[in-house]
């Protein structure tokens, strides 16, 4: 292992399921270019797997293939932090081509697959399977690891094994890891290997088997609760772990207010840590779990309008520092079942665009109902910041930035790797599960109407989707 | 048992009324329901409820199947949707469901189109408790002034002072009883440990919440006992039985500080020296026994008006 280690970190190895750039030329043209440099009105060739010219009305080569980008954003590819695949062990509800496919029809040339597989990523055997299956996806497919062996919380799994791959981000996501000592432990020996430890901030004793957000809902619905205090006490404790170890911590879809205002003052104080939200918990109430559907049930639970304000509140001040979907499909078997049996989880992919442009730029949907902490008064972030929640920023923490030598996410110049979306946010859609990529069909927005779409995606040079239509 | 509200509870009375005369004859049984099947699912251990309901249904002629998680498919692997839809395609015109999860008898709803009875979910709700419980106070009161609760209605709940003491954080007994006693114009207050009360009360019509039971006893009209939910952990709610009878249990001594037209209620199956001492459970003002019988003819109203036809048939 420790031979593998150091080439890693020589970076010598050459990055496994690494796809062979697509032969051929696009053009994006008539959209304006966004990207953490600022927007601009800019047609964008791209041949052979890379930018070749940015610039208002350029020439579109011959033979190149034209995609339309008027009233549209052309932005880096979109790159999610937090996607369960559900390969190997789970099939039946999502494999890395269906999840890649929906990963490319919501904008994303990227997304981090979670380690919570069966068996979990805890081997590079593991890791390396899910890589080569990711080298003919439809997106790039980067791997998370596990923390621990088996996810269980009890030792520490291969982390340098898994480094040596390519491995930035290790989570024991699903369960946070509960016994603090040997979170410590792994927060040293990840400072070593330079890699991210990304939470899912649950403390089990307090959760106590809760099946929604405990509060008012809970309390009337007579189901079991998970208290916010059960996120927020793992925050606590990993912040305190952060500031003895120095070792940098991602926290996974925070949910709550306190948690979120726990992590801006530490990031105050300077301590190395990132938080993401996610699409739901910016946009739904623990109000529609009163029907019983488990469609609803999810982790971290869906909470009151006071947290989702907070959530919103916390993406307009800075706070947060990406949105990622929590992807997590379930066959429909599994869902239609008892509250406490059904499990936890609901599809995002496809709905992240639009979602999180209207709960973060148009306030959308009204958290009228909110109890105490008004939603009125949040700012109302700009396109271009909610681009960057879903683009460059969340590309810089999973290491694949160009900064980290990766290819998404950077600025739009020539030269760059061609990972673009071209994304409306005007055009209304009504959601059809049985119509999304997923094999399954847990979205919460089925029969709904948003407002954002994603009309074209270019990965690696290669339109993969366009006008809405995946290309295979 | 909020969407029934005041009306509907009266209308299940007054039906109920009916067949508390059935109960009497000397043959109990009608011919309402013949031909109809009522199918029990009770994936909870339950003895008097599941009893209740089968009663209900036979002395309304009705045809009564029983399945369990432990006697069916269920224990095979079978999902609870498939075993409805298999039980569905069988011919079933009613489900009465009870499971230990909150929301299910909602959930089986909308995988049949046989009509569904809740028969008690989760911590969520227990109807039809509560509709027996509200004939029990019913017919109590209107004995108390010297009339038959058919020739009364449910103007005597007004202002009631209800007391319900015990485990009302775990208690599909409780929410049933706040709904439905406020609805019928009632003032309930709660008396619990902390940690056995909701973690909100927000939405519930209740008058006050309180830990101390000596303080509330003397303005109380009903004391409504809740059973101390040991198979839920109760280490890890209270000390011990022994500080929670201390606290909360319906010694002699606290019995004595009711007023005396008082009635004690509880929904059974009781512990005595817990909740309730053995010698208040014996007590004629303890309508436990009453509340049983009344059981069995809100039942019946419940299936009737779910299945039967438009008008109460003339030999009802």
């Amino acid at each position: 292992m420790p031979e593998r280690h150091q080439s890693a970190a020589a970076g010598a190895a050459p990055v496994p399921g690494a796809r062979a750039p697509w032969r051929g030329t696009v053009a994006v043209v008539g959209g304006t270019v966004v990207d953490e440099t600022g927007s601009r009105r800019a047609d964008v060739v791209a041949r052979d797997g890379r930018v070749v010219a940015v610039g208002p009305g350029l020439d579109v080569p011959a033979g190149a293939t034209v995609l339309d980008a008027g009233g549209c954003l052309v932005a880096p590819g979109l790159v999610d932090l937090h996607t369960h695949l559900r390969q190997p062990g789970a099939e039946e509800a999502e494999t890395v081509e269906t999840g890649s496919r929906a990963a490319a029809l919501g904008g994303f040339t990227a997304v981090v697959a979670m380690p919570n597989t069966d068996p979990p990523v805890d081997s590079a055997a593991v890791a390396l399977e899910i890589l080569s299956l990711g080298a003919a996806a439809l997106c790039r497919v980067a791997v998370a690891g596990a923390i621990t062996v088996g996810r269980a919380g009890e030792r520490l799994a291969p982390m340098g094994e898994l480094a040596a791959l390519g491995v930035r981000l290790f989570t024991d996501d699903g369960a946070g890891v509960q016994d603090g000592g040997l979170m410590r432990r792994a927060l040293d020996y990840a400072r070593g290997l330079g890699v991210t430890l990304a939470q899912h901030c649950e403390d089990r004793a307090i959760a106590a088997g809760g099946v929604m957000h405990e509060g008012n809902w809970s309390a009337r619905l007579g189901l079991p609760g998970m208290p916010a205090a059960a996120e927020e006490a793992m925050v606590a404790r990993d912040l305190a772990l952060v500031a003895a170890t120095g070792a940098r911590v991602h926290f996974l879809h925070l949910s709550c207010a306190r948690s979120l205002g726990l992590v801006a003052a530490a990031r105050a104080a300077g301590l190395p840590v990132t938080a993401e939200v996610a699409p739901h918990h910016l946009s739904l109430t623990d109000a529609e779990l009163a029907a019983y559907d488990p469609l609803f049930k999810v982790n971290p639970p869906l909470r009151g309008a006071p947290d989702v304000a907070a959530v919103r509140r916390a993406c307009a001040e800075g706070t947060v520092d990406a949105v990622a979907t929590d992807h997590a499909p379930h066959a429909p078997h599994t869902k239609q079942a008892p509250m406490d049996e059904a499990p936890p989880g609901m599809l995002g992919l496809q709905t992240a665009w639009p979602v999180t442009l209207g709960a973060l730029h148009r306030g959308e949907p009204d958290l009228g109902e909110g109890d105490g902490d008004a939603p009125g008064g949040i700012r109302a972030m700009a396109v271009a910041e909610v681009v960057g929640l879903l683009s460059w920023r969340p590309a810089r923490i999973a290491g694949l930035h160009p900064s980290a030598g990766g290819d998404q996410g950077g600025p739009v110049v020539d030269g760059a790797a061609a990972n673009l979306c071209v994304l409306d946010p005007a055009e209304r859609w009504t959601v059809d599960a049985a119509r999304l990529a997923s094999r399954s069909t847990n979205s919460p927005w089925h029969g709904r109407t948003l407002t954002g779409a994603v009309r074209h995606t270019v990965v690696a040079g290669e339109p993969v989707v366009i006008d809405g239509e995946a290309q295979r | 048992m909020q969407d029934l509200g005041a009306d509907g509870i009266a209308a299940v009375l007054r039906l109920s009324d009916r067949f508390v005369e059935v109960a009497q004859r000397a043959i109990p049984k009608v011919p309402a329901l013949r031909g109809r099947t009522v199918a029990t699912l009770f994936s909870e251990t339950s003895t008097r409820t599941r009893l209740s309901f089968e009663t209900a249904a036979r002395r309304l002629s009705a045809d009564v199947v029983s399945f369990s998680p432990t006697g069916s498919s269920i224990a095979k692997g079978e999902s609870l949707r498939d075993t409805v839809e298999t039980v569905a395609a069988m011919g079933v015109d009613c489900f009465v469901v009870r499971h230990a999860c909150a929301g299910v008898p909602a959930q089986v709803a909308g995988w049949t189109g046989a009509s569904v009875v809740n028969a008690g979910d989760g911590w969520h709700e227990h109807p039809t408790q509560a509709l027996l419980d509200c004939a029990t106070i019913r017919q109590v009161l209107a004995e108390r002034d010297g009339r038959r609760a058919e020739d009364t209605g449910t103007e005597a709940f007004a202002g009631l002072r209800v007391t319900i003491v015990g485990d009302v954080a775990h208690s599909r007994v409780a929410r049933s009883d706040v709904h439905a006693l406020a609805a019928l114009g009632a003032s309930v207050t709660l008396v619990a440990p902390g940690s056995l009360l909701p973690p909100s009360l927000a939405g519930w019509p209740v008058a006050a919440a309180t830990s101390d039971l000596d303080a509330v006893l003397p303005d109380t009209d009903v004391c409504y006992l809740l059973r101390l939910q040991t198979e839920r952990g109760a280490g890890a709610f209270v000390p011990s039985l022994r500080e929670y009878t201390a606290g909360f249990g319906l010694t002699a001594r606290r019995a004595d500080r009711l007023p005396e037209h008082a009635v004690i209620l509880h929904p059974g199956p009781m512990v005595r020296g817990v909740e309730i001492a053995a010698e208040v459970a014996d007590l004629p003002r303890t309508a436990v026994l009453r509340q049983v019988a009344n059981g069995v003819a809100v039942r019946m109203a419940v299936l009737f008006l779910l299945l039967g036809a438009e008008e109460v048939p003339a030999d009802a």
